[in-house]
């Protein structure tokens, strides 16, 4: 049984401990929105927040993260910022991949809260568009930059 | 009539003759009496994709895949606006295979060929304002009044006397005992408040959430997840496997052959994966072992020169004394790799078979097609089998193939009362894939003593993409009625239905341009390796071909390409009005003085639209980046402008993929890649700026899903040939090959 905090609350499951976390995640604690992309960290489909940093879940075995905070794009809860940037900007194509960029883009604001085009471009390299929602998605993180700032001073 | 008479092209199946004759042959007609998806009881349903309830629900069947084009969104615009219901306020829900849906050009539920406005615009139109008609004639009665005096207010029909007034639920019950007006008046244009407007796409707020179900999000109590371990080599097949193997991993319930593989079925994916890596199996590599990409190449070309004379594309005017009277010749050769799809959702279909009947969730472009694969590798009858479909995480093509609902569907039948879910690997996914063709093609050109181009000879060589989908297609043609097993006997014939020559391929080849005399010739050459639809199909890469040497033509005879193309595109309005606004957006006439700058042009029409492209490129030594796309799009009348827009980015982002990154190659007949490492994609930071631009047009809409990808490649391609004087006439474009 590995424990850890799920988008605030405490979960455990059972699972073997080289089970990838989006694994878990998906199939163990119906969190879906979370997405398989790949299975090799290289297309960022599968990226939520360990402990607030962008981290690909599809080859992070569960066992790694015990006692630690997971935060999934369901733990956004639909009011942030970067979400709401994503519907001004009408970003989603498909919106296959879209979950884990936003996930990268929250990561992003929390460590950066004005970020630059060489910032943005370079937090949001391990995230493959094949809709090409690239244009969109660097004007959306500008507009919750913005938007965060206005309202916390830039924190997130 | 004989079945060998029924000639299929891949934009207009001819399902009039031959296959209704083999439903006269049953005594059945084709128009069958299956119920409509998803009917709610009492509620008023006047045709398929409309149901209005009681209580006001207005429910919308949408009968086309949501794989990112926006058909979620412009399609329900199109029927609100004839229905006067605000189309957000829809309930609008996967209609799944229907007969009622097949899409009328081409005789199967097809989401493909950027039709979906194309072809919805008039049916959905009618079917909005027929039931909005009715709507009007049940409060007319109600009301003892001229229904043609009455009027509708988004939802509501108002009483001539403007004070009363009735929801269209209230009307529902009576609305249905209406007759279907024979006559029915469309909107003017002008009175348009959802058609022509930039509404916020109605699956983005799921879709930023992480709620919307794509196929791999079906979840069910009890639900399995299966894999299927394929024989990597294309045209091989299974010799044997050794379940002891893989004895002891954790969480395998069962390992069994099917016809692509061995499937493991495990209580989740991680432990099915595992076992699928330590399979012992052994394959036979069958008959491609050995072949590969240089081979490939090679044939093709060789096809060429084999080829006394090539299928005719095109033939107008006369070559022959054009070239023979000719003061130069330019003469180019261009050629394509494979390529692959890799939308983001890798292929999955989930699957259950109860007492008999099938049930399959698949995220496909061809619903009734998926039937009928998964009718024929298990035998339940069409009929049996209901096909429920989901979000698509992208399509490109690719889902119109349904492998992956016939492996589901011979993995269900082996679990009865057990919801599995199949799911690929990205590496199954890029290993499998129909990979858009290679193509090799040879141009020629004959200008005469004036500079004047004369003539215009092209002949090339590609796959028929027709071939591997004709037996999947011909099942699903016919009536779901018709016993599986005469459908099998039918689909074995199906060689006899697909003409030798797939004219869709030729598709982008007949140039806009005024060159009196034109040859267009075409040779098929079939390497074996599975080809398919790749967004734009064969204008990717034919437009690559047709419009770099057209460049190359302007450069031949010293002219600027803009005014070039301009010279020659006088009997062609919609090219010349594309070309004119990206020139003038790009500024065309005022090129940066940068080192290593370079801009080039293409305009290119596929599918109703015409997109034109300037191309900005700054070189650095062998590297390149592409820095800016400037594209104009005359797509007829526009229903959503940013979605226009959105498409218009996307499409030239997934075609620059192509133009810069490497295809697939073939080694001992196998695709030598296998993830984003090796078959790597266009990141953000690749990304070139793009501002799109719309032709105004009161024409009927055109495509345009696909539309933006053809000329990406000729654009860039034109733009290095500017900032370096090499051209480069084989893709990925790159300037140390």
């Amino acid at each position: 049984m590995i424990e850890f905090f799920l988008n605030d609350q405490a979960v455990a499951v059972d699972v073997e401990p080289d089970t990838p976390l989006l694994w878990a995640l998906r199939e163990n604690l119906q969190k879906t929105g979370t997405k398989f992309g790949c299975g090799q960290g290289l297309c960022g489909a599968c990226t939520v927040l360990v402990n607030g940093n962008a981290t690909r879940s599809c080859v992070l075995p569960v066992s790694s993260i015990a006692g630690q905070r997971i935060t999934t794009i369901e733990g956004l809860q639909g009011e942030h910022a970067v979400q709401r940037a994503w519907l001004s900007e009408n970003v989603s194509q498909c919106g296959y991949c879209q979950p884990g960029q936003i996930m990268s883009a929250v990561g992003l604001l929390q460590q950066n809260g004005n970020p630059g085009d060489e910032d943005i471009l370079n937090a949001m390299a391990g995230n493959i568009c094949r809709c090409g929602t690239y244009p969109r998605i660097v004007k959306a993180i500008k507009v919750a930059a913005k938007t965060l700032q206005q309202t916390n001073g830039g924190g997130v | 009539m004989k079945p060998s008479s029924l000639k299929l092209s891949r934009r207009k199946f001819l399902i009039g003759s031959g296959v209704v004759g083999g439903g006269l042959l049953l005594g059945f007609s084709l128009r069958d009496a299956v119920p409509v998806p998803h009917l709610r009881a009492g509620s008023f349903q006047p045709n398929a994709w409309l149901q209005i309830t009681p209580q006001g629900e207005v429910i919308f069947q949408l009968d086309k895949a949501e794989m990112g084009q926006g058909v979620m969104t412009s399609l329900s615009a199109i029927i609100g606006e004839e229905l006067d219901y605000d189309p957000s306020r829809m309930t609008i829900e996967f209609a799944g295979a229907h007969s009622a849906f097949k899409n009328p050009q081409m005789g199967v539920q097809i989401t493909g060929g950027s039709t979906s406005v194309m072809t919805g615009w008039d049916p959905l139109r009618e079917a909005g304002a027929t039931a909005r008609a009715m709507l009007m004639a049940a409060a007319a009665q109600q009301w003892q009044v001229d229904a043609s005096q009455c009027k509708t207010d988004d939802g509501v029909v108002i009483h001539p006397d403007g004070q009363q007034r009735s929801g269209y639920g209230e009307l529902a019950a009576q609305a249905s005992q209406q007759v279907q007006p024979d006559n029915i008046q469309l909107k003017k244009p002008d009175n348009y408040r959802w058609i022509g407007k930039s509404l916020q796409r109605f699956d983005s707020a799921d879709k930023v959430q992480g709620k919307t179900q794509f196929g791999v999000d079906v979840v069910m109590p009890g639900m399995k997840v299966a894999v299927v371990v394929r024989c990597p080599h294309f045209g091989g097949g299974l010799i044997s496997f050794d379940k002891n193997s893989i004895a002891g991993i954790s969480g395998v319930r069962n390992v069994f052959a099917i016809h692509s593989g061995v499937a493991i079925v495990a209580d989740g994916y991680w432990q099915a994966r595992k076992a699928a890596n330590q399979l012992q199996v052994e394959w036979n590599k069958g008959p491609l072992a050995g072949l590969d990409t240089a081979a490939i190449m090679q044939g093709q070309k060789n096809a060429l020169a084999s080829t006394e004379k090539p299928f005719s594309v095109q033939n107008e005017g006369d070559v022959a004394p054009a070239f023979a009277g000719a003061t130069s010749l330019v003469e180019a050769e261009y050629t394509v790799p494979f390529f692959h799809h890799s939308p983001m959702e890798p292929q999955n279909c989930t699957g259950l078979f109860v007492d008999g009947l099938l049930t399959l969730w698949a995220p496909t472009q061809t619903a009734d097609i998926a039937r009928a694969v998964a009718s024929h590798f298990t035998g339940v009858p069409q009929e049996n089998i209901v096909v429920e479909s989901t979000f698509l995480g992208g399509g490109f093509g690719r889902r119109g193939y349904v492998d992956f609902a016939g492996e589901a569907a011979a993995v269900a039948l082996q679990q009865p009362g057990v919801p599995v879910k199949l799911m690929w690997s990205r590496e199954d996914d890029m290993r499998h894939d129909y990979y858009r063709p290679t193509a090799y093609h040879k141009m020629r050109a004959a200008v005469d003593n004036g500079g004047s181009v004369t003539g215009w000879h092209h002949d090339f060589v590609s796959t028929s993409v027709l071939q591997g989908f004709g037996v999947d297609l011909m099942h699903a043609m016919l009536p779901s009625w018709v016993p599986t097993s005469i459908a099998r006997g039918i689909g074995k014939g199906v060689a006899d239905f697909v003409p030798p020559y797939d004219i869709s391929m030729g598709e982008g080849t007949k140039i806009p341009y005024a060159v009196p005399n034109r040859k267009v010739g075409m040779v098929h050459y079939d390497a074996g390796i599975p080809t398919g639809f790749w967004r734009s199909v064969s204008h990717s890469f034919n437009a690559f071909a047709v419009e770099g040497f057209f460049d190359e033509l302007a450069h031949a005879v010293k002219k600027d390409p803009v005014e070039f193309r301009r010279e020659y595109l006088k009997d062609s309005p919609r090219h010349l009005a594309a070309l004119n606004l990206a020139v003038e957006k790009s500024n065309w006439n005022v090129m940066p003085r940068i080192a290593g700058f370079g801009r080039g042009v293409a305009v290119h029409e596929s599918f109703g639209s015409v997109v034109a492209i300037v191309a900005d490129v700054r070189v650095s030594g062998n590297q390149y980046v592409v820095k800016r796309l400037v594209i104009a799009v005359d797509c007829g009348l526009v229903i959503n402008p940013d979605q226009v827009i959105a498409q218009m980015e996307g499409g030239a982002i997934y075609g620059l993929t192509a133009v810069i990154k490497n295809g697939v190659d073939i080694y001992d007949g196998a695709c030598a890649q296998s993830n984003f490492h090796d078959l790597p994609v266009l990141r953000i930071g690749e990304s070139p700026e793009i501002a799109a631009y719309i032709v105004p047009s009161t024409d009927k809409p055109g495509g345009i899903g696909e539309v933006a990808v053809p000329p990406v490649a000729p654009a860039v391609a034109n733009a290095l040939f500017a900032a370096t004087g090499k051209r480069l006439r084989n893709l990925p474009l790159k300037l140390d090959a």
